[in-house]
């Protein structure tokens, strides 16, 4: 049942990411990156990480995706006209990104004996919170790295002023 | 004082003045110019760096400092790296201070974004937690990528941010994926535990796997050269004193993280990264002369000279730990007093709009701004390698050390490098003496004002290019002592994370 569940939507995630890219329609590519998001939280939720599926669905999906939508409705974007790309992206992007697929791909295959197995929502009834470990780690051994991401967001948002902001 | 206070002392002054910088900018009347905000911005950074001192002090006296169970740690070498970030942002911000002529709206963020940009660079060099080097890495990116983009209005600013933006972004998730593999393979992203775990992993060509990815994303960050093609396009369209920051700080920044990473973190991996790190230095020094020889435009020239730096700083990575250290800081410092001085000389030349921009437009500028002509010409002979500048005693040091390890090929091949920069330095050095003057010369008014920050600014780098040139024994003795040190995050036992471990 559950190795089902997890092909289905790693399939579904697969698919959508595809659709992303070849849609014309900018609200078409929004809509299929929700059904990405939405597939990863369920394959997260499948291999025991309840947290981060939780998180994925609430940030990503739900504020992330939604500030998305809303942007492309207010631009009022219309289809893309089809460009060819750039040459060297087909000579050298397809190829390239084939060869780290790969590289991957054999890399995890020839390590497999090590990397050991997991067992698909064998987690969901483990004694263990998933929760409260990432919480603790989340406030002692990583502090720091939590508390910094606040300088890191506002310097994102002043760019986003600065960048957006018409000149008087 | 708490030692976790202590430790980030230098990043929480530089922070605290950028959010200051942005509560009092709406306090100024648009319109107003916004140079007192430049001036905070300096004093900021000058705190910093006396906090800096005072770290200095406390580690001289009893070792190193470590903060924030072990995610920081404040020893020789980070202090030598928070210096000189602070003082090449401080030598920024001087410069900047007139920068916009007429009172853009902006410039208040401006400054308040180099600050922010500081503060990630500080967190990187002084971290011994990936995941801290990452949030540090990103802060400093995304400021940079802002700054480039901030003469609005012209193609060329936004083809910059854009262009540095996207690839950048694809180059850090290089970073954070050799990260996620370090983890797979040794259950930890802590430096110290990363070594430890190594060495007993039963997976060690996902390690392996993980330092190249990891190479990969700061080979970005440094321009190093099959990850060069964002360098040249992004350094045109930037504001010229965001270029001399952009080109120095964050990848001084960046080689600490890479000094750490590969000499601390996977030492075990030696022979396999030299591989790498060998093939990276001969194509950058390669590319980045070739290519320069084929520019034009002074910005984009100076693009391509910042890539072959990159590959010499590369070659010292042949050497042994405690050698490459101080070369590498050597170097840094030296490539920042001459690579900031000559951007700085040409914000003076160009100012906001940058009328000067190919070879031929700086013909004949020496009879019309002498000053200024004779800095650019000293920085140039800096950036050859002629002896009695910084440049010179960075090149040495850093061949010597390859021809110390056996990698002599590679010393050979950075010879004859530099012998091919010769000519596009000296190129722009003889049209600066040249005649006859061009029209877009003669149009420009000849008292260009150098105000007192700006002086200062130039007189800092000319004189840091020429100490280190004429003294270079006291400050290599001074980069030396920051090698031991490095070496205690091995001892350091860091609590390792231990989510996924079960």
């Amino acid at each position: 049942m559950e190795i089902a569940l997890f092909i289905i939507f790693g399939l579904l995630a697969v698919a959508g990411a595809l659709n992303l890219l070849f849609q014309r329609h900018p609200i078409n590519s929004a809509l299929s990156l929700v059904v990405v998001m939405m597939s990863l939280a369920v394959l997260y939720w499948s291999l025991g990480a309840e947290f981060l599926a939780a998180a994925q669905v609430i940030v990503y999906a739900g504020a992330i995706m939604v500030l998305f939508v809303f942007v492309v409705m207010l631009l009022n974007a219309g289809e893309e006209d089809r460009t060819h790309g750039s040459r060297i992206a087909y000579i050298a992007g397809i190829p390239g990104a084939a060869a780290i697929f790969c590289l991957l791909s054999f890399v995890f295959l020839s390590e497999r004996s090590h990397l050991g197995s997991t067992q698909i929502g064998g987690y969901l009834t483990s004694a263990v919170s998933n929760i409260s470990e990432v919480s603790h780690a989340l406030f002692t051994s990583l502090l720091l790295p939590f508390e910094v991401t606040s300088i890191l967001i506002l310097v994102a948002i002043l760019g986003a002023v600065v960048l957006a902001r018409k000149e008087l | 004082m708490s030692p976790n206070l202590l430790a980030l002392l230098p990043e929480l002054l530089l922070a605290l003045t950028g959010v200051l910088i942005m509560l009092a900018e709406p306090l100024i009347a648009p319109g107003r110019t916004r140079k007192p905000l430049g001036w905070l911005a300096i004093l900021g950074t000058l705190a910093s760096g006396i906090a800096v001192l005072y770290q200095l002090h406390l580690v001289n006296a009893s070792g190193p400092i470590t903060a924030f169970y072990s995610t920081i740690q404040i020893d020789a070498f980070s202090i030598f790296f928070h210096l000189l970030i602070a003082s090449i942002v401080l030598v920024t911000l001087l410069a900047s201070l007139d920068y916009f002529q007429n009172p853009i709206t902006h410039a208040g963020e401006y400054f308040a974004l180099v600050l922010f940009g500081a503060t990630g660079m500080m967190f990187m060099t002084s971290s011994v937690e990936l995941l801290m080097v990452f949030i540090g890495l990103e802060i400093s990116s995304i400021s940079t990528y802002i700054l480039a983009g901030f003469r609005k209005g012209r193609a060329t600013a936004s083809e910059s941010a854009l262009k540095y933006f996207l690839l950048g972004s694809f180059a850090t998730a290089f970073f954070l994926y050799g990260i996620a593999l370090c983890f797979g393979a040794t259950g930890s992203t802590s430096i110290a535990a990363i070594a430890a775990g190594l060495a007993i992993t039963k997976t060690p060509l996902l390690g392996w796997l993980a330092v190249a990815m990891v190479l990969i994303g700061l080979g970005f960050k440094v321009s190093a050269a099959p990850f060069h093609v964002w360098t040249p396009d992004v350094y045109q369209g930037a504001p010229a004193p965001v270029v001399g920051l952009m080109s120095t700080a964050p990848k001084a920044a960046a080689f600490a993280v890479l000094l750490r990473f590969l000499f601390n973190a996977t030492p075990i991996y030696r022979s396999h990264w030299i591989l790498l790190i060998a093939i990276l230095a001969v194509a950058s020094m390669t590319i980045g002369n070739l290519g320069a020889l084929l520019q034009r435009d002074v910005k984009r020239l100076l693009a391509y000279s910042s890539i072959a730096h990159a590959g010499y700083m590369l070659v010292a990575f042949t050497a042994a730990q405690h050698e490459a250290v101080s070369t590498i800081c050597f170097y840094t410092a030296a490539y920042a007093a001459m690579n900031v001085g000559a951007f700085l000389v040409l914000t003076q030349l160009s100012g906001f709009d940058e009328k000067l921009r190919t070879i031929d437009d700086f013909t004949g500028l020496a009879l019309k701004r002498p000053g200024l002509s004779a800095l650019l010409g000293f920085f140039l002979l800096s950036l050859i390698g002629i002896p009695f500048t910084g440049g010179f005693f960075g090149k040495f040091y850093v061949f010597s050390a390859a021809v110390h390890s056996g990698y002599t090929w590679l010393a050979i091949v950075g010879l004859a490098n530099s012998g091919i920069a010769c000519f596009y330095y000296l190129r722009l050095l003889t049209a600066l003496y040249s005649r006859p003057l061009t029209d877009t010369i003669a149009d420009t008014p000849s008292t260009g004002r150098i105000t007192f920050p700006v002086a200062l600014a130039l007189t800092a780098t000319a004189a840091a290019t020429l100490c280190l040139g004429i003294l270079p024994n006291r400050i290599l003795h001074l980069t030396q002592r920051a090698t031991p040190t490095s070496t205690i995050a091995q001892s350091v036992s860091a609590p390792t994370a231990t989510i996924a471990q079960r």
